[in-house]
């Protein structure tokens, strides 16, 4: 699992019928220090995150084991909004940003 | 999943028998303000996306949950076709 931010939200209209009901969130994966990571991706949410969070997302075929035992065709999902996390050089986000 | 925009189609007489009557796409993926970025892909249409059109791509072991792909030997499809992006930062 990775930790990311939720940076946006995505609408389709046309789209496989079983994400109807599901919200699809951009996300940026986030380093240890919560610096921008590599590129946004989608990910199909199912804790109810928003745009801000800071969340962690699995990868893979794992995505669509929350909405068991409908198989979404997701390669990525949030689940779970974090709250904070500690490093040596302290915890993330900094107090002040959240 | 990632966003890219249909830039093609691909065409294949000699292929897996599992593909056959499967539509290819030839995809460029896009950041989330549309500017192409990265290697270009060839992805399965399961939603009858065209030429031009920004869609969802889920890609791995994933794509072939993808309605009528199981067990089809692919590792990306197209799954839905963007309307709108809102990114707010």
């Amino acid at each position: 699992m990775q930790i990311g931010r939720v940076i946006g939200d995505v609408v389709a209209t046309r789209k496989d019928g079983r994400f109807d009901g599901i919200a699809l969130l951009m996300v940026q994966p986030l380093g240890a220090e919560g610096e921008a990571v590599g590129r946004p991706l989608i990910a199909v949410d199912s804790v109810g995150a928003g745009v801000g969070e800071h969340v962690f997302f699995v990868r893979g075929k794992e995505a669509s084991f929350p909405f068991h035992p409908v198989e979404v065709p997701a390669d990525a999902g949030i689940v779970g909004i974090v709250d904070h996390w500690t490093t040596q050089s302290g915890q993330r986000p900094a107090k002040a940003a959240r | 999943m990632l966003l890219a925009r249909i830039v093609g189609t691909v065409v294949a007489t000699r292929k897996d028998p599992r593909l056959v009557s499967n539509k290819l796409l030839l995809a460029r993926p896009v950041d989330p303000r549309g500017k192409a970025e990265g290697n270009y892909l060839i992805a399965i249409d399961t939603v009858d996306a065209g030429v031009g059109e920004t869609v969802l791509i889920v890609s791995g072991s994933s794509a072939r949950m993808a309605s009528g792909l199981k067990d089809c030997p692919v590792d990306a499809a197209v799954v839905g076709i963007i309307d709108q992006v809102d990114v707010s930062e």
